[in-house]
C-alpha cells in the first residue's frame, strides 16, 4: 500500500495516535498534518466569480465518455528496416501501454519466499527476548493504523487485500520493534535514507602586496651600416690581438705595453685630444680671414700684363711673421717635397756682432698667422734642408759650426742628432747643408759646408751621427806664416755648394774668395775645375734645373752670373780668366738666386736693398722682366728666395724674420705656346724642349766673345 | 702638450671675427666655452645632433669613411665644427661683410 495515502486518513486520527506513531516511526514525514484541516474548512465557501450558472436541467445532463484501450499517442506507422528482407517494413504491432505512474513498493508479501526467509532470520531472536508490554501496545496500535488505512481506501482493495493488510500490519512491526530494542545496529529495511552533507567550503580569499617596481627604461635605436661595420672592425681587431698574444707569449712585452699604456694615459690630457680639430679650425678661420688673398692666389692674373710688352709683376700674397723671429734674419728657405703648401725657414743672424739664438720654423700657406711647428735653438741656424724622401727630417747647420737633424713628427723640443766638438763639428758657421741619396747601407747622409774650408759628409746611424771630411779647401799659392815661421796652409772659406741632379758625384762649391770649384766626390784631392767667378763672397751656386752644364752664381759683388761647365777632357787655355755666359749687375749685394722649376731660362734674385728681380733669358737677355720692391720698410734686406715647385709663387725672406709670398704674373711664366690640338707633352719632351730653348740662346752668346 | 692646445684655442679666439669657441664632449655637454651659458647650451645641443647626423650620413655611404669637418655658412656668420674622436670643437666666426 502506498504510504502517500496516509495524510487523508490522518484527519480522523487522534493526536495521541499521531504522536505515538511519530515516536515509533521518525522517518515518515508527518509535519504537514495540520495543514489539510485548515484548508478543508474554507473549501466550501470559495466560489469563483466567473463560475457558470447552470440550470438544473443542464446540470443533470449526462455526458458519455468511453475509455478505450488504445493509446492515442502511440504512433500508427512505425517503419523499421528488416535486414532479412533488406527493405523497410511497417510494424503492425504498436505498443499501446502507457504508464502514468509507477512506484516500486518496499513491502513483501507475507507468504512469499523472501518474507519467510526474513522471518526465519529475525523471528528466533525476537522470541528469545523478553517482550515488554509497551511493545505489544505499539504493535496493536500499528495494526490499528493499518486497519484504518485499509478502511479508508476507495474500495479498490478486495478481501484478500484486507487480509493481507491485517497480517501485514502485524507481522513486520513485530520484528521492527524487537530489532530496535535488541540491536540497534540492524539496518532499517524500509525507511532508509541517503544522507549527504556538504563540507564547509573555505571562502576564497585574495591577498596582494605591492613591491617596488623594477627599474624601467625605454630604449630605441636605429642600426646603421657603419655601426655594424664598426662592430665587426672591433671584433676583428680583438681577434688579431689574441692571435698576436698567442704567438708571442712574452712576459716582458706585456709589461712594456702596460707601461706604455699608463704613460700615454697620464700624458694625454682631456684638452689635448682636440689638438687636430683645433688645428683644422685655425686653418679654416685663417681661410676666412684671408679669403681675398686665397682668392688672389688661386684666380687672380694681372690683366695689365697684356698691355705691357714683356714686363711682369709680383703680387704680394700672405706675409709670414713670427713674434720670436722678429729680430732674426731668414737664413734659408726650403719647400717641403711632400706638402706643396708647407715650407721651412731657418732664422739666425748674419751679423757677426749680434749673434744669439736661432729658430727653425715650419710655415704653411694655409695658416699665415702662426707657424705649423718650430724649434728653438741656442745658436743661430744658418741653413737647413728637408729630406726629399722623409719630409719630416730636417738637417740644419748652425753659426757655431755644428750640424743637427730635427724631426718634425717626434714631439721633441730639441734635435734628434747633433754633433759636438768631439765628433767633427765645424769651427766656423755652416753655410749650407744638403741631403744626399741613402748610401749603400741605406743610411741617411748629408753634406755640409763651412767657412773653415771643410766639406763634411754626415752619416746617420741608429743612435749616432758620424762624420767624414770629403774635401778641404786649400789655397795652394798662398800660405800664411805662423808665429814660429812655420808655413800654415790657408784654407778657403766655403759658403755655398750645389749637387748635380743627374751626376751624383758632381758638385759645385762657392767660396768667400769668389771662386767656384767644380768638384767630384770621387776625387777629393783636387778640383775638376776652378773659376774665378766673383770678386767677393759667392752667396749661392745653383745648377740649372734642366740643362746639365749650366749653373748660376750670385755674389756680394752685386752680380749674378751664369756659367757653363767646360768639358774636363778639353784643355782650355784661359781657365782662370774665363768669362761668364751672362752677367747681370743688380746694383746691390745679391743675397740669393734661384732657378724657376718650370722654365730653363727663368730665374729670380733678391738683393740687400729689398728688391726682387725676375729674369727670363728667353725674352730679355739683358734686363729683368720684373724689378720690384718687396720689403715693407727701407733698409730691410732680402736674404733668400725660393720658387714653389707647383704653384706660380715664390717666397722671399728678409733680415727681419719676415717672409713674403709673391705671385708671378702671367708674363713671368710665359711658356712656349703649344700647338692647338696637340697632346700635352710628357716630362721627357718637356725637359728636352727646355734644354733646346736654353741652348739656342747660349749659342748666340758663345759666339759673341770670339 | 696641453699648453700648446690651449695656445691654439687662444689664438683662434683672438682671430678677427671669432665670436665664440665651444668644446663639446661626446654626450653633447659643453666642457669649455667662451660664450654665455644659454647660448653655449643651445649651440652645443643643436650642433652636436647635426654633426652626429652628418657623420652618420658620411659613414653610411662608406663605413670606412669619416666626417672630418663641417662648415655651416650662414648669412650672418659661419659655424665651423671639427668632430674629433671624443670631442667636438665649434667655432663661430662673423662674416667680414656684415
Amino acid at each position: 500500500m502506498p504510504q502517500k495515502q496516509q495524510p487523508k486518513a490522518k484527519a480522523n486520527q487522534s493526536v495521541e495516535r499521531k504522536r505515538s506513531k511519530r515516536g515509533e516511526d521518525d522517518l515518515t514525514d508527518t509535519g504537514d498534518a495540520a495543514e489539510p484541516d485548515d484548508w478543508m474548512q474554507t473549501k466550501a465557501l470559495v466560489k469563483p466569480e466567473d463560475q457558470l450558472d447552470l440550470t438544473d436541467a443542464e446540470l443533470k445532463e449526462e455526458f458519455t465518455r468511453i475509455l478505450t484501450a488504445n493509446n492515442p499517442h502511440a504512433p500508427q506507422n512505425i517503419v523499421r528496416y528488416s535486414f532479412k528482407e533488406r527493405q523497410f517494413k511497417q510494424m503492425s504491432s504498436v505498443d499501446q501501454l502507457a504508464i502514468h505512474f509507477s512506484l516500486d513498493g518496499n513491502l513483501l508479501h507475507k507468504e512469499s519466499e523472501e518474507a519467510r526467509r526474513q522471518l526465519n532470520r529475525y523471528g528466533k531472536q525476537s522470541q528469545d527476548s523478553e517482550d515488554a508490554p509497551e511493545i505489544k501496545e505499539a504493535t496493536s496500535a500499528a495494526a490499528g493504523i493499518t486497519a484504518v488505512d485499509e478502511g479508508g481506501d476507495e474500495g479498490a482493495a478486495d478481501g484478500e487485500a484486507k487480509e493481507d493488510a491485517g497480517e501485514d500490519g502485524a507481522a513486520p512491526t513485530v520484528p521492527k520493534a524487537k530489532v530496535r530494542s535488541v540491536e540497534k545496529k540492524l539496518t532499517n529495511q524500509f525507511n532508509f535514507s541517503e544522507r549527504a552533507s556538504q563540507t564547509y567550503n573555505n571562502p576564497y580569499r585574495d591577498r596582494g602586496t605591492v613591491t617596488e617596481p623594477p627599474p624601467r627604461a625605454s630604449f630605441a635605436s636605429n642600426v646603421t651600416q657603419w655601426e655594424i661595420y664598426d662592430a665587426y672592425q672591433e671584433d676583428f681587431e680583438k681577434q688579431e690581438k689574441t692571435k698576436e698574444k698567442k704567438v708571442v707569449p712574452g712576459r716582458k712585452d706585456e709589461g712594456r705595453t702596460k707601461k706604455k699604456f699608463t704613460m700615454s694615459e697620464s700624458t694625454s690630457d682631456d684638452i689635448t685630444r682636440i689638438e687636430s680639430a683645433a688645428k683644422i679650425v685655425e686653418r679654416m678661420i685663417n681661410q676666412n680671414t684671408y679669403d681675398d688673398i686665397a682668392q688672389d692666389f688661386k684666380y687672380w692674373e694681372d690683366v695689365s700684363d697684356e698691355y705691357r710688352d714683356q714686363e711682369g709683376t709680383l703680387l704680394p700674397l700672405w706675409k709670414f711673421s713670427f713674434e720670436k723671429a722678429k729680430k732674426l734674419a731668414i737664413t734659408s728657405v726650403c719647400w717641403s717635397p711632400m706638402y706643396k703648401d708647407l715650407f721651412a725657414v731657418s732664422c739666425g743672424s748674419y751679423d757677426f756682432m749680434k749673434q744669439g739664438n736661432g729658430l727653425i720654423i715650419f710655415w704653411t700657406l694655409k695658416n699665415p698667422s702662426f707657424p705649423e711647428c718650430y724649434f728653438e735653438t741656442d745658436s743661430g741656424v744658418m741653413c737647413l734642408d728637408i729630406h726629399p724622401q722623409h719630409p719630416h727630417l730636417i738637417a740644419a747647420g748652425f753659426y757655431d759650426g755644428s750640424v743637427a737633424v730635427f724631426s718634425a713628427v717626434e714631439k721633441k723640443e730639441g734635435p734628434i742628432h747633433r754633433c759636438t766638438a768631439k765628433n767633427g763639428k765645424h769651427t766656423d758657421p755652416v753655410w749650407q747643408v744638403r741631403w744626399q741619396k741613402d748610401d749603400a747601407d741605406n743610411n741617411m747622409n748629408f753634406y755640409s759646408i763651412s767657412s773653415d774650408g771643410r766639406i763634411c759628409l754626415w752619416t746617420i746611424l741608429k743612435n749616432e751621427m758620424i762624420f767624414q771630411d770629403v774635401i778641404k779647401l786649400l789655397l795652394p799659392d798662398v800660405s800664411a806664416e805662423g808665429p814660429d815661421g812655420i808655413k800654415v796652409p790657408t784654407t778657403g772659406c766655403g759658403t755655398a755648394f750645389d749637387f748635380h741632379q743627374q751626376k751624383d758625384y758632381l758638385f759645385l762649391v762657392g767660396t768667400e774668395e769668389g771662386k767656384v770649384h767644380i768638384c767630384s766626390k770621387s776625387y777629393t784631392s783636387h778640383f775638376i775645375d776652378t773659376i774665378h767667378a766673383h770678386n767677393m763672397a759667392v752667396y749661392k751656386v745653383c745648377w740649372n734645373k734642366f740643362h746639365p752644364k749650366i749653373f748660376i752664381t750670385c755674389s756680394a759683388d752685386w752680380t749674378v752670373k751664369i756659367w757653363e761647365m767646360h768639358d774636363p777632357m778639353v784643355k782650355h787655355d784661359n781657365n782662370e780668366n774665363r768669362k761668364p755666359l751672362f752677367s747681370f749687375d743688380l746694383n746691390n749685394s745679391v743675397g740669393d738666386v734661384a732657378w724657376a722649376p718650370y722654365s730653363s731660362t727663368v730665374f729670380a734674385a733678391v738683393t740687400s736693398d729689398g728688391k726682387a728681380f725676375v729674369y727670363d733669358l728667353n725674352i730679355n737677355k739683358y734686363e729683368p722682366l720684373c724689378e720690384q720692391m718687396v720689403a715693407q720698410k727701407k733698409k730691410t734686406k732680402l736674404t733668400h728666395v725660393e720658387f714653389n715647385p707647383t704653384f706660380p709663387i715664390m717666397i722671399v725672406g728678409d733680415d727681419r724674420g719676415c717672409i713674403v709670398s709673391l705671385k708671378l704674373s702671367p708674363n713671368l711664366r710665359k711658356m712656349k705656346a703649344e700647338k692647338k690640338g696637340a697632346p700635352p707633352p710628357d716630362e721627357a719632351t718637356k725637359i728636352q724642349r727646355e734644354i733646346e730653348k736654353l741652348d739656342k740662346i747660349l749659342t748666340m752668346v758663345r759666339e759673341q766673345p770670339t | 702638450m696641453a699648453a700648446e692646445v690651449e695656445e691654439t684655442l687662444k689664438r683662434i679666439q683672438s682671430h678677427r671675427g671669432v665670436t665664440g669657441t665651444i668644446v663639446v664632449n661626446s654626450e653633447g655637454i659643453p666642457i669649455k666655452t667662451t660664450l654665455d651659458n644659454s647660448t653655449t647650451v643651445q649651440y652645443a645641443s643643436l650642433i652636436h645632433s647635426l654633426t652626429a647626423k652628418a657623420r652618420s650620413t658620411v659613414r653610411d655611404i662608406d663605413p670606412s669613411n669619416d666626417l672630418k669637418f663641417l662648415r655651416i655658412r650662414s648669412r650672418k656668420n659661419e659655424i665651423m665644427c671639427a668632430p674629433d674622436k671624443e670631442f667636438l670643437l665649434i667655432v663661430i666666426q662673423q662674416d667680414e661683410q656684415s
